[in-house]
């Protein structure tokens, strides 16, 4: 169960009373101004109550609000997608989508990680986990993206690449590896969303980049915290602490210069707004492939390659010979 | 669709031999008359089976007019001085009377969508639509000429493979060929394929998966061993829909399925796409030391 889902029924049903008396008050002569305002203010101070100051653990349940806006909902906001299947060699992978569009005019090739809205699409879409033939369209169309010398825009929601006998069978490792590199040396500006779930290798297989934007609410983890959970307690119910200590939140990780932009969300989260979070996500990439439109391709990827090279964390200790 | 220019120069159609008057659907059963098919650039009324387009209609359908043919006197000799149960030479010479052309594949250069290109459009009605030397050659100077011309190339496959009456030279028109496209995908200009009913063999092969992008039309079959062969060989049932361009959709490896009255729009999207400003072009023009 979704704990933001709980968390937001009272103020959903205190909207949805508001909306009534709204309705009243254009078709009845009774005047319920009074009343609308009041509510209106309680809702604010309520909204505040619920989401001002949400948990590490409640910001992972928000970033898997079922109906916080997906991947394709961004992309139908393009101008012209064209959808390209297939990694011409085992399976097409609908969990994760590729093409092309025009952003504000400018060709890009797009690569997405897409979930289901309901439990048939889940199926069809295995949760937005691909496979490795999943990640090899993505390859095939980093390729075809350097070939044609068009930027290249992603859009990251995935619990993590597909755990699975098929997929081990076909090389997960091999594939993710070979997105990584590929995408550290392509030749064409790559920006990079997390807007929902940023889960692990699975994750980064289409997330290296010159600019990685993330949305407030979504997160970016090593593991799920379930996974870290069962991994470090030995115990699954321990993924509320693990997503504590994960510091896998926008504001740590633009902290950690792992994030170059935090996009605000609305109070309560980007499916509260769904037009306008996705709006803004479209606004920032468009800016950010402007800055990096200007560089040449050596500058990019030298600049990436510096980029990535930066993060780190590591201490010295000199060895005391003599003690040992 | 008024007779293009280029299409009348060449001449009336063939005529076909039995000058039957209808079709029957081989999907849904439907009597079509031919002359309301081919006004419905073959596609069955009731179910929408694709029926095969011949080459020289499949260009007036994704050219915007005029057509400017290249090697058009390019013809068939006889290497192997081959002889089956029908000698190659009276074999090439039925052909050119039943389809009206002299080998089978049209090349030449168009525009689509306004879009200057090569286009090459093969035809199933003469030898299979196998790759023999012309085949292989016609498909070569279309690569190269477009290198030349810096325009995209489209080719648009129909044919049961290698051209066995011509033996080893046929097969090594899989290699020439493929040097051909891979030199040209050099330039970072585009190919685009389009895979019709059936693209089997040394075509599909070569060329047919070798291009940027590839576009399969609906219903078509598509492999490398055509069915009758892997029924022959493993003696295994085939499970339903295999090799369609449906199948091949889901199993990866083509990227899109476009029916035939999409095909021009969908194809002039790719090209647009892929000839569309290149990032980092005036950049790459400046001079290294710079
Ligand atoms: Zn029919």
């Amino acid at each position: 169960m979704n704990v933001i889902v709980e968390l937001e029924k009272p103020l959903l049903e205190l909207e949805a009373k508001i909306e009534g008396l709204k309705k009243l008050n254009e078709t009845q002569r009774v005047d319920f101004s009074a009343e609308i305002r009041a509510l209106n203010e309680k809702a604010l101070s309520l909204e505040e109550e619920i989401f001002g100051n949400l948990t590490p653990w409640q910001r992972v349940h928000l970033a898997r609000h079922p109906k916080r806006p997906l991947a394709m909902d961004y992309i139908a906001r393009l101008d012209g997608f064209v959808e390209l299947h297939g990694d011409r060699g085992y399976r097409d992978d609908p969990a994760l989508v590729a093409g092309f569009a025009y952003l504000a005019g400018t060709p890009v090739f797009v690569l997405a990680q897409q979930k289901g809205r309901d439990t048939k699409e889940n199926l069809y879409r295995s949760f937005g986990m691909a496979h490795p033939e999943g990640y090899r369209k993505a390859a095939r169309i980093m390729r075809l993206a350097e070939k044609f010398a068009k930027p290249l825009i992603s859009f990251i929601d995935t619990p993590g690449a597909y755990p699975g006998i098929g997929a081990e069978e076909r090389g997960q490792s091999e594939a993710i590896a070979t997105n990584i590199k590929l995408m550290t040396g392509l030749r064409v500006p790559i920006v990079v969303n997390i807007i929902g779930e940023g889960g692990s290798g699975g994750a980064l297989a289409i997330g290296v980049g010159d600019r990685v934007l993330m949305l407030q609410h979504a997160i970016y983890s090593v593991a799920s915290p379930e996974a870290a959970s069962s991994i470090l307690w030995r115990d699954s119910s321990k993924a509320e602490e693990a997503a504590q200590r994960l510091r896998l939140t926008s504001e740590d990780l633009f902290e950690f210069g792992i994030v170059d932009e935090v996009v605000p969300e609305p109070m309560g989260g980007a499916h509260r707004d769904p037009g306008k979070v996705i709006d803004a996500v479209l606004a920032a990439d468009k800016r950010a492939l402007e800055t990096l439109m200007r560089l040449a391709p050596d500058e990019l990827v030298d600049q990436r390659y510096e980029k990535y090279r930066k993060i780190g964390a590591h201490e010295e200790m000199v060895l005391d010979r003599a003690a040992r | 669709m008024p007779t293009p220019n280029w299409l009348r120069r060449r001449g009336a159609k063939p005529q076909a031999a039995d000058d039957k008057l209808w079709e029957i659907c081989p999907s849904c059963g439907e009597r079509i008359f031919i002359k309301d098919l081919d006004a419905r650039l073959r596609v069955c009324p009731k179910c929408g089976h694709h029926f095969r387009l011949p080459a020289l209609d499949r260009i007036a359908l994704l050219a915007d007019g005029d057509f400017d043919e290249i090697a058009e006197n390019l013809t068939t000799g006889d290497p192997l001085g081959w002889s089956d149960r029908i000698p190659y030479r009276e074999k090439t010479q039925n052909d050119r009377t039943k389809s009206g052309l002299l080998e089978a594949i049209i090349v030449g250069f168009c525009t689509i969508e306004r879009m200057p290109a090569g286009l090459g459009v093969m035809e199933f009605n003469f030898r299979g639509g196998t790759m023999g030397g012309v085949v292989g050659e016609k498909v070569t100077l279309l690569v190269e000429e477009c290198a030349r011309r810096r325009v995209p190339c489209v080719l648009v496959t129909a044919s049961g493979g290698a051209r066995m009456e011509e033996g080893m030279i046929g097969l090594m028109q899989l290699a020439k060929t493929s040097a051909a496209v891979e030199r040209f995908g050099e330039l970072g200009l585009p190919l685009v394929s389009i895979l019709t009913d059936p693209t089997t063999g040394g075509v599909s092969a070569s060329y047919g998966f070798q291009a940027d992008i590839v576009i399969a039309e609906s219903g078509a079959a598509i492999g490398f061993a055509g069915r009758r062969v892997i029924d022959q060989t493993i003696r295994q049932k085939l499970p339903e829909g295999f090799q369609t361009a449906e199948f091949l959709l889901e199993h990866g490896q083509v990227d899109m399925v476009v029916r035939r009255a999409d095909m021009k729009a969908a194809l002039a999207n790719v090209l647009r796409f892929l000839t569309s400003a290149r990032y980092g072009a005036a950049e790459a023009r400046r001079p290294k030391s710079a």
